[in-house]
């Protein structure tokens, strides 16, 4: 007597597709809304972000009386308008950062690369995802800043500004496009060191570390060095009037997105080479 | 789609990796054929998991090569459709529900919802499909890592120490999915630890030791290579059957009293000598379970770590 082992089967897939940049792009996306963590570190990110502006223009106002002129010159209705930016950026760094680590921490790393075997279209994919998240959920929130300062500010008829006027449109979106790049800058950075705790402190160092450390450099020297930062450099896209120990608004720009290309093509090629 | 049997093998050819100082894989060629089951076997640490991780491109070798299914693994338009692979190491987010997973890899290969259902489905995942695949235990993260293998309909399947963790049932699961996936004229690469594993799902061993390859042939010829002349026997005249034994050639042992265990002598030799000498015997049995001795012997010298004897 034979006996026949019973066996399993699983289900045929008539259709079949081939791996493209869209499909790995919506993959990416799928992978970014469905964690929990990310929509609440965001969420919480923007009310943050929301929320400065709002109190330093009911601070503003309320001590506006007691304020000497020379504290009253120093307050610009756009300064408060974009005091979200410093919030935004760094929730926007550490998530950038977790894009990537979280996968290495994870071992999903290993799952993604099975499927999308060709690396760098994963790494765009990330990247464009993710610039696009940076953006459409800062500009928006930095013109309801712009708003709702004004509004707290008019009730008290103080620094009122008008959105048309000239350059307030141009610092806004400048705002926007600098979280974006520190965004990307993150992520990338993310790529390279490929550890959550690396990855921030990397960023934390780059940017919040080593420009007051220039302070100890004499003041020309400072100078020279800072307007080369990529924070410094990167600042200026939302600066209203131009620094002068910086560079205008357009070079700095490019010297932030210099930055930027710089660490995503050093995250382009390690990931090409390297054992995942 | 029809494709010729040669295409969907998996072929290395004096595949090399250094990890540093360390070589992991050293200079081994092996063919992974269609239509069987394919077992890997090597104690932990012989380089299993490294081979699959070359063969699947996520490290490339130092030297040599490996293609499946007639590319690179990274050459393929479509590789979920090719090969699928469950690792040994942990593979998914904890934070996404096993689903979600599917889904994202699915949308690589702009695959449906339905199907992922369908894979969550037959890898019993249904009652936790929504949630976070932290939680789940080491044989449901096994179930998954499955669910995400099929998930393409692949051509080739490699699966890494796939019993590690489940349950019994889940083994068994394994084992006629195995044979099922075999049927349907896949190619199927399994590894293991276990030879007892092997011997039960395996058509063919390729055994590797310290990096090394060892063996690549049938399970037949592995089993009876490795299975010899051993017969036990137990008898209440015990000593006096170990006395009419005793020639060139054989070694006797006695485990218990009233059992022998006779070695280099076959079991209707040893039944025709009791007859012939009135020797009462209750059990005469061929051993064929040293399966697990041979491949212990056949790795001795290739063990990474060997527990030293007090």
């Amino acid at each position: 007597m034979t006996s026949v082992t019973p066996t399993v089967s699983v289900p045929r897939l008539t259709r079949r597709g081939n791996v493209t940049q869209w499909r790995v792009v919506a993959s990416e996306w799928t992978k970014f809304v469905t964690l929990r963590s990310t929509l609440w570190s965001l969420g919480v990110g923007m009310l943050l972000t929301l929320g400065f502006p709002i109190l330093f223009a009911a601070v503003t106002a309320a001590r506006w009386g007691q304020m000497s002129p020379h504290e009253r010159a120093d307050r610009h209705p756009l300064d408060i308008a974009l005091a979200g930016v410093n919030v935004a950026q760094l929730a926007i760094a550490v998530l950038g950062v977790l894009v990537i680590t979280g996968e290495y921490s994870t071992g999903m790393i290993r799952s993604t690369l099975l499927a999308a075997p060709k690396r760098l279209p994963v790494l765009w994919a990330k990247l464009g995802v993710y610039a696009v998240v940076a953006f459409v959920l800062t500009f928006p929130a930095l013109i309801v800043s712009f708003y709702s300062s004004q509004a707290i500010l008019d009730r008290h008829h103080l620094l009122q500004i008008s959105i048309s006027a000239p350059g307030v449109l141009r610092v806004l979106v400048g705002g926007a496009l600098y979280v974006l790049g520190v965004g990307v800058f993150a992520l990338a950075i993310g790529a390279i060191v490929r550890s959550t705790a690396g990855g921030i402190g990397l960023f934390a160092g780059i940017f919040f570390v080593i420009p007051p450390l220039m302070n100890i450099f004499p003041t020309n020297w400072n100078n020279a060095i800072s307007r080369w930062l990529p924070s410094e450099a990167g600042r200026q896209l939302f600066a209203l009037t131009k620094d002068p120990n910086r560079y205008a608004q357009w070079p700095s720009g490019l010297i932030f997105l210099g930055y930027c290309v710089v660490a995503i093509a050093i995250a382009a090629v390690l990931l090409e080479r390297r054992d995942a | 789609m029809q494709r010729s049997v040669n295409e969907l093998v998996i072929e290395a050819t004096g595949l090399t990796k250094d990890y540093g100082a360390k070589r992991a894989v050293d200079d081994i060629s092996f063919v992974v054929k269609p239509g069987l089951v394919t077992g890997f076997l090597g104690p932990n640490g012989s380089g299993k998991s490294t081979t699959m991780r070359l063969i699947l491109g996520l490290d490339a070798p130092t030297t040599g090569d490996v293609l499946v299914n007639g590319k690179h693994y990274r050459e393929h338009p479509a590789p979920l459709h090719e090969v699928g692979a469950l690792l040994e190491a942990r593979s998914i987010h904890t934070g996404r529900s096993a689903r979600n997973h599917l889904l994202a890899l699915a949308k690589t290969h702009g695959i449906s919802r339905k199907r992922v259902d369908e894979m969550v489905d037959l890898v019993g995942l249904h009652e936790v499909a929504r949630e976070r695949a932290g939680k789940f235990s080491l044989g449901m993260g096994q179930r998954l890592g499955l669910a995400a293998a099929l998930l393409g309909d692949p051509a080739t399947i490699i699966l890494d120490e796939p019993v590690n963790g489940l349950d019994p049932e889940g083994v068994h699961w394994i084992r006629m999915l195995l044979r099922g996936l075999a049927a349907e004229g896949r190619t199927v690469f399994v590894s293991s630890h276990l030879m007892s594993e092997m011997s039960l799902t395996a058509d063919h061993l390729i055994v590797i030791g310290r990096g090394r390859l060892i063996a690549d042939t049938p399970i037949d010829e592995f089993v009876s290579r490795a299975s010899g002349a051993r017969v036990r026997v137990r008898s209440p005249q015990a000593s006096e059957l170990r006395r009419v034994l005793v020639r060139d050639g054989v070694s006797i042992t006695s485990p218990e009293a009233d059992v022998i265990e006779i070695d280099g002598m076959k079991a209707n030799v040893v039944g025709e000598l009791a007859a012939e000498h009135n020797v009462v015997l209750h059990e005469l049995t061929p051993l064929q379970a040293s399966l697990e001795e041979a491949f212990m012997e056949l790795t001795r010298g290739d063990v990474e770590f060997k527990s030293v004897a007090a």
